[in-house]
């Protein structure tokens, strides 16, 4: 019994819930939820050092013993998400505490904040796929209101669309849930993977798992992606940092869960569909990162671009490709989150969200210009930093498995990434100063401080690459090998 | 009596996807609150109908209704619940602010034109 | 356009207690037969919701003095703390008992901790499903 599971979780809820009897005084608002995504912070790591000891810890809710009720299993992988996510929010609440948009923070920005972040660590610790589903849920709900929060009309007719493709996408869900229930009559995710192994995974569960297919590409935005530019660049800076950061990457981890320990019997079909999806993503994703002037539309593109090239990951389907994925996945959650953060920044400070409407904003903003280019450099995985070890070990992985095809489209999308964001940077940074010095937008410190750490923690993670590299081997370890989870997370205690 | 229930249900999703299709916002919020409902009556039927007993087991009973679908389905049914509140809601508001019910006439931004 | 509308008035004026009676009924009948926390709250918070069609916004809320939303936060909490109260009898997470005490009037009565949990569950359902009507009604 590992109680200390829930607190990723039940910490953020109870913490915003409480948060709500403070309406009227930002500065706790502000402060509280920083303090309190730092202890789920502190408390994920001290999980993630137990994880290496133990491989996989549990905890059954109501001590109803598995596969009747409800688990939260946390392995190598799970934490290394659950902690990374809680560091970048703590940084995106940093950035929103510093910006001050106090219209918002009134109708509690910060609460749905602290739920958003309760149901995307649930989301990564749960051990069952109806109580996925949940967490999904919550982290939903939070996300509609965060997206429709200030009732801008343009807010308003994007997060029209948004909660009607996510309706649907859940719709979905429960379908595959049923239907799943229906034939193998559990929901506990290790049950399923043992019950799919004894039936050898005839083509009724192939068809239920495609199904499973398309309603994670949906959240996580591969091919299905057309909802995502317009819904991220309707949204505040802070809350678009951590909706790029996070929720796409939800969809992520419930792919690689659902197609390494489930319904891993036919990667002729499952994985090569998934290749495929990560080629279109990864042109389609080029494209628009290229066809567009519009600073947030460029960010929200590369967003996807990187979905397709995590994935191509899943598709080699080895242990290398999966190392490559887990060591991306965290340096994109901690990147994208920096990258959202530069843009707003950016728009703060000149007011003009076009890349052609402003230049030579280096001589005015030294500190933001060097930034914005380590992001770049990150992205397109340049060797400091952190990008370079997971664009490596994918490729290598790929390699192995002999999928020439995708390697040469991830990392042809790679230069699409670096060419979309240098032109950015050429444009905007470089050049004849368009702000004469009394316009000058003073930079608060506060805002610039968080992109200032996450920069460094990109640079971190990839010099860092044989610190970090012992617990993504043990993540990669348990993926490929569906039977310790299943030891892990079914066995009596 | 699955196959009556799995045939309504079929009914409710045709009846949903209409809905759901139209440019009416009032309509496409009625359209995503049928189609939960006709995915709850699906998971229901999954679990199996009309066995005729409590959902508790014990060493002497010989047959018992699965209780899982059933929680299932109140979990599912709280959470559509919540969510079509909020997206009724938030259509209200948008009528309010655009002074137009008509999807067609959201598409795009200002900025796009 | 204010209708002629003494007909609600008077019947909410008995109704609503029959509302309210049945729905603790619902609430307290939850833990063996059908009913609950949910139900529960769905029936309290049709009471409210008929007070509030049946006399104006300000009326009830002078009767009533409660912010809904905080209504929904406080059980929200109790929800949760209720379920981290497990913890401190080192057990899981959710776990629940009961036992069975000789009370007064009632005799042999069963107590459940469930009902604490449930309590929060009736409050949450109350605050949100009256908040909602409210902002919709609000501004029409």
């Amino acid at each position: 019994m590992n109680n200390i599971l829930v607190f990723p979780m039940v910490l953020p809820i109870i913490a915003g819930v409480i948060l709500l009897f403070f309406r009227s005084k930002p500065a706790i608002q502000r402060w509280g939820s920083i303090l309190t995504m730092i202890a789920v912070f502190a408390i994920s790591l001290w999980i993630l050092f137990q994880v290496m000891d133990q491989t996989i810890l549990r905890l059954n809710f109501g001590e109803w013993a598995p596969p009747f009720g409800i688990t939260f299993v946390a392995d190598a992988f799970a934490m290394l998400l659950v902690t990374s996510s809680s560091l970048v929010s703590i940084l995106c609440l940093l950035y929103a505490a510093f910006a001050k948009d106090e219209k918002r923070e009134k109708f509690f920005l910060y609460p749905f904040l602290l739920l958003l972040v309760a149901g995307v660590n649930g989301s990564f610790l749960t051990g069952d796929l109806f109580n996925l589903f949940v967490c999904f849920e919550v982290m939903l709900l939070a996300s509609y209101v965060l997206m429709t929060l200030g009732g801008e009309k343009r807010q308003l007719t994007e997060g029209i669309k948004y909660i009607l493709i996510n309706i649907l996408s859940s719709w979905f869900f429960l379908l595959g849930i049923a239907y799943l229930y229906g034939s193998l009559g559990t929901l506990n995710m290790a049950h399923l993977s043992q019950r799919i192994a004894e039936a050898g995974q005839p083509p009724l569960l192939t068809t239920i798992s495609i199904l499973f297919l398309v309603v994670f590409s949906l959240k996580a935005g591969l091919v299905l992606y057309f909802w995502l530019p317009g819904s991220y660049s309707a949204l505040p800076t802070a809350v678009s940092a951590l909706f790029a950061a996070l929720l796409t990457k939800v969809g992520v981890y419930a792919l690689f869960r659902v197609f390494t320990l489930l319904f891993y019997h036919e990667p002729s079909i499952t994985h090569t569909i998934i290749g495929l999806m990560a080629i279109i993503t990864m042109a389609g994703g080029s494209i628009g990162a290229i066809a567009y002037t519009d600073l947030r539309k460029i960010a929200a593109y590369n967003v996807i671009i990187a979905i397709g090239f995590i994935l191509v990951g899943l598709a080699a389907n080895n242990e290398a490709a999966i190392q490559g994925s887990i060591y991306y996945l965290m340096h994109d959650i901690l990147v994208k989150g920096l990258l959202f953060l530069i843009i707003g920044t950016v728009i703060y400070v000149t007011g003009k969200t076009k890349l052609d409407q402003a230049s030579g904003l280096i001589t005015s903003y030294p500190l933001l210009g060097w930034l914005f280019l380590i992001t770049t450099l990150s992205l397109g995985g340049i060797p400091p930093f952190s990008g370079f070890a997971g664009k490596l070990l994918i490729g290598q992985g790929a390699l192995e498995a002999g999928e020439y095809v995708i390697v040469a489209a991830a990392f042809l999308s790679s230069l699409f990434v670096l060419y979309s964001l240098l032109r950015i940077f050429l444009n905007m940074f470089w050049g004849e100063t368009s702000i004469s010095q009394k316009n000058r937008v003073i930079l608060p410190k506060g805002m610039i401080a968080p992109c200032l750490i996450l920069a460094l923690l990109t640079v971190g993670l990839g010099l860092g690459m044989g610190v970090v590299s012992p617990f993504v081997a043990e993540a990669a370890h348990v993926l490929m090998n569906p039977e310790i989870y299943i030891e892990g997370a079914l066995k009596d205690e | 009596m699955e196959t009556m229930i799995i045939l309504l249900a079929g009914v409710l999703v045709s009846v949903a996807t209409y809905l759901l299709l139209s440019k009416n916002m009032i309509r496409v919020v009625l359209g995503t609150a049928i189609l939960s409902h006709a995915v709850h009556l699906l998971l229901m039927t999954m679990g199996g109908l009309k066995i005729g007993s409590v959902p508790i087991l014990g060493d002497t009973v010989e047959t018992y209704t699965d209780a899982l679908p059933q929680a299932l389905i109140l979990t599912a049914i709280v959470i559509s619940f919540a969510v079509t509140a909020f997206f009724l809601v938030l259509v209200y508001r948008t009528y309010q602010t655009t002074g137009t019910d008509n999807l067609l006439e959201m598409k795009g931004t200002e900025e796009d034109e | 356009m204010r209708e002629n509308d003494v007909i609600l008035q008077t019947v909410s004026k008995v109704a609503v207690f029959i509302i309210l009676t049945f729905g603790v009924y619902l609430f307290l009948a939850g833990h063996h037969n059908p009913g609950g926390g949910f139900i529960g709250g769905l029936t309290l918070s049709s009471a409210f919701v008929l007070l509030y069609l049946a006399f104006d916004v300000e009326t009830v809320n002078a009767g009533i003095p409660l912010d809904y939303k905080m209504v929904a936060a406080t059980g929200v909490l109790i929800a949760i703390f209720t379920g981290m109260g497990a913890l401190l009898f080192d057990s899981a997470f959710l776990s629940q008992t009961f036992a069975y005490f000789d009370l007064p009037i009632f005799g042999k009565t069963e107590l459940a901790t469930v009902v604490l949990f449930e309590s929060g569950i009736a409050l949450g359902v109350v605050g949100v499903v009256v908040t909602i009507i409210i902002s919709i009604s609000e501004d029409v």
